[in-house]
């Protein structure tokens, strides 16, 4: 599990990559593909602001998408996390702006929120034995209909903290900038693979995602691990939630329709096996980016309609889950 | 005689089905009567199932697909597709209303819809691919080539045959509930009368087991999605056709999990194996009558989702065999032997 450079020790043997790594290597040449195709075609495409860009503008998705790694890796699916990322949001937007709530209140009363949902699917998942699909569907309804308790119309936000958040830009040097949203993301990223890769948890994900059985009479603890993905998916949705407020604005109900598809294909073309065991949180990232890339392409393009976004994502969903079938051989 | 109705299956999806029913009554006292205006029934009973029509379509066909321990996710996108294609080519008609243009605009339509079907079924038959992200690749892509289909727009057409099939009626009756009828009883008749039906079940239960048993159990699975695929297309023909519009962003936008809710609510397991097409029939006619009860009430159409979840989680935890064994009377009263109680590997979800 430690992440190791393959192929230094040898001077002379050719490089060649662990079949583990491979699906990783193919999203990052994927990523290469389409930025060099960009630079080549459209003006102004070959900039690291663009790059960077495309980090502020799917810094939610990062974070939502990570959490989605977690639970992926255990073999489950969280269904629910689109409609936990609206109903952050509109929830956050009603207490601030219609009961003046203070906003460091809110955002922490929106994340237990999260968290609190991702422990009742959790235990419905792993102590009642129902099935994570149909146990997170149950919670996308749920959330999303508590949304339209809060409020049916959008709420916009003029909160200081968050135009704050909205508008300051971080330079980085030679011109370019981030927002704190990518700096939440990052800090978000770099905690997951810390707990992934170098805790005792991550390892019993991993273990779990693997071969349940075998965890369990390892004496790992596998409800612990079972339940706490779904705490953690909880938390990073509406973590994710708390930037999409920062990032658009508003609280709307109708917001992130569909997200859980998007972080499931991020997830998917970062390389993780949807079985469980296998996958990086660094993948997941690249996923994220070859997404927020199809975007980028399609609104430099300007011809194209976005519902060719769509049709891309479906299209490099399919390559890459032809890869997994193929890397993954008998496991599948 | 009581404990064996009791201890049926659809006992509480009907008996909740009945009492949201009688619930009505406070708020509507007409709730039951059915009028007949010229020769045609109308009242909110027939409204409600005539609503259903299009779920207990899909449900149908995900309720054999479920049998084989898949599922289909892209029914949603499947009816979008197929209500884009049809509205489509009926609105290239010089004349709309010429039956021979919309029976061709259908079958087109339906062609669109079984295609989409076959593709899930080579991603997982042929590909062996799991079913929920198999299916997962066409709910994405799905929603685009409607929207290239309709390139973007909203269709809308004027045709008094296309009409007939969400909003007509024939011996007194909605043309959309008799279309279901008819496909429920086809499909009935063909699954339970002849092998078909337990061999869908075998594959279901187990598909190894099964093949080496003389099954194919890969064409078999090619052929429950090529079904769930042209009952959506028929769905969708219905939701285009009640609203004489084709919308590839919202027509049949949640359909997949209310038709897996009425999949389940009707006893059929997600682990596969027995399936119950008259459950699921059951199922989606619960999911209408809470719908259309909450309307009646003054519930937002928005909250119901909130309500729906309340019964989803209810339904798991009722089927759970680990929640009856903590919850449930120990001893006193077993459980039937249901799909659920059997302890199998479980599935990747």
């Amino acid at each position: 599990m430690t992440t190791v450079p393959v192929g230094t020790h040898r001077g002379a043997a050719p490089y060649r990559p662990q079949a583990r790594y491979i699906p990783l290597l193919a999203t990052l040449s994927l990523l290469v593909l389409m930025f060099t195709v960009g630079s080549a075609r459209y003006e102004n495409f070959g900039s690291a602001q663009v790059v960077l860009d495309m980090f502020v503008d799917n810094s939610f998705l990062l974070v939502v998408a990570v959490g989605m790694t977690f639970v992926i890796l255990t073999g489950g699916i969280d269904l629910s996390v689109g409609s936990v990322v609206a109903f952050s949001t509109v929830l956050s937007a009603s207490l601030i702006e219609k009961h003046g709530w203070n906003p460091g209140l809110v955002i922490a009363l929106v994340l237990l929120i999260g968290m609190t949902l991702g422990l009742a699917m959790g235990v419905m998942i792993h102590v009642f034995d129902v099935q994570p699909f149909i146990a997170t569907l149950a919670g996308l309804f749920l959330a999303r209909g508590l949304c339209y308790v809060v409020s049916v119309e959008s709420i916009s936000i003029t909160d200081g903290f968050y135009t704050k958040m909205a508008t300051t830009r971080i330079p980085l040097g030679g011109g370019l900038s981030v927002t704190p949203s990518v700096l939440v993301a990052v800090v978000v990223i770099a905690v997951a693979a810390y707990v992934l890769h170098l805790t005792p948890f991550g390892r019993s994900v991993y273990a779990v995602g693997g071969n349940e059985q075998s965890a369990f009479l390892m004496g790992l603890r596998v409800g612990r691990a079972r339940i706490g993905v779904y705490v953690i998916s909880g938390f990073c949705s509406a973590l994710g939630g708390v930037l999409l407020s920062f990032y658009t604005l508003s609280g709307y109900s109708l917001n992130a329709v569909g997200m859980e598809l998007d972080a499931i294909a991020a997830v998917v073309i970062g390389g993780t096996l949807l079985i469980g065991g296998s996958g990086y949180v660094l993948g997941t990232v690249l996923g994220v980016l070859v997404l927020g890339m199809i975007q980028t392409l399609i609104a430099f393009d300007g011809t194209l309609s976005s519902w060719w976004t769509r049709m891309f994502v479906g299209t490099v969903l399919f390559v890459f889950i032809l890869l997994q079938r193929t890397l993954s051989g008998r496991r599948g | 005689m009581t404990a064996t109705v009791l201890r049926h299956r659809l006992f509480w999806p009907v008996t909740l089905i009945i009492l949201l029913a009688l619930s009505n009554l406070f708020f509507t006292p007409s709730f039951f009567s059915i009028e007949v205006k010229q020769g045609h029934l109308y009242g909110s009973i027939i409204d409600i199932l005539r609503l259903s029509a299009p779920l207990v379509m899909v449900g149908l066909g995900m309720t054999v697909v479920i049998a084989t321990r898949g599922i289909d996710l892209s029914v949603g996108s499947v009816v979008a597709i197929s209500g884009a294609m049809a509205c489509l080519q009926i609105s290239h008609l010089g004349n709309q209303n010429s039956l021979g243009g919309v029976l061709t605009a259908i079958a087109l339509a339906l062609v669109l819809a079984a295609a989409a079907g076959l593709w899930n079924g080579f991603l997982v038959a042929g590909l062996g691919i799991q079913p929920i992200i198999a299916t997962l690749i066409l709910l994405v892509a799905g929603r685009g080539i409607a929207q290239l289909i309709t390139d973007g727009q909203i269709i809308t057409v004027r045709s008094d045959p296309f009409a007939e099939i969400g909003g007509g009626f024939r011996f007194g009756l909605p043309v959309a509930i008799l279309l279901a009828a008819v496909v429920f009883a086809v499909a009935t008749l063909i699954l339970r009368r002849s092998a078909l039906g337990l061999i869908i079940e075998a594959v279901g239960g187990n598909a190894e087991a099964s093949r080496l048993a003389g099954i194919r159990s890969r064409r078999i699975v090619w052929l429950v999605y090529a079904f769930s695929g042209i009952t959506a297309g028929i769905a969708g023909l219905m939701i285009a056709s009640n609203v004489n519009s084709a919308d590839g962003n919202n027509a049949g936008l949640w359909i997949e999990l209310d038709a897996i809710l009425a999949v389940v609510i009707g006893g059929t397991s997600l682990r596969g194996g027995r399936f119950y097409l008259g459950g699921t029939v059951v199922g989606a006619l619960f999911i209408q009558t809470l719908t259309t009860t909450l309307l009646t009430v003054g519930v937002r159409q928005e909250t119901t989702l909130l309500y729906k979840a309340l019964v989803v989680t209810a339904v798991c935890l009722l089927q759970s065999p680990a929640f009856r064994a903590r919850f449930g009377r120990r001893g006193s009263r077993r459980p039937g032997p249901t799909p659920t109680s059997v302890p199998r590997e479980k599935v990747p979800a």
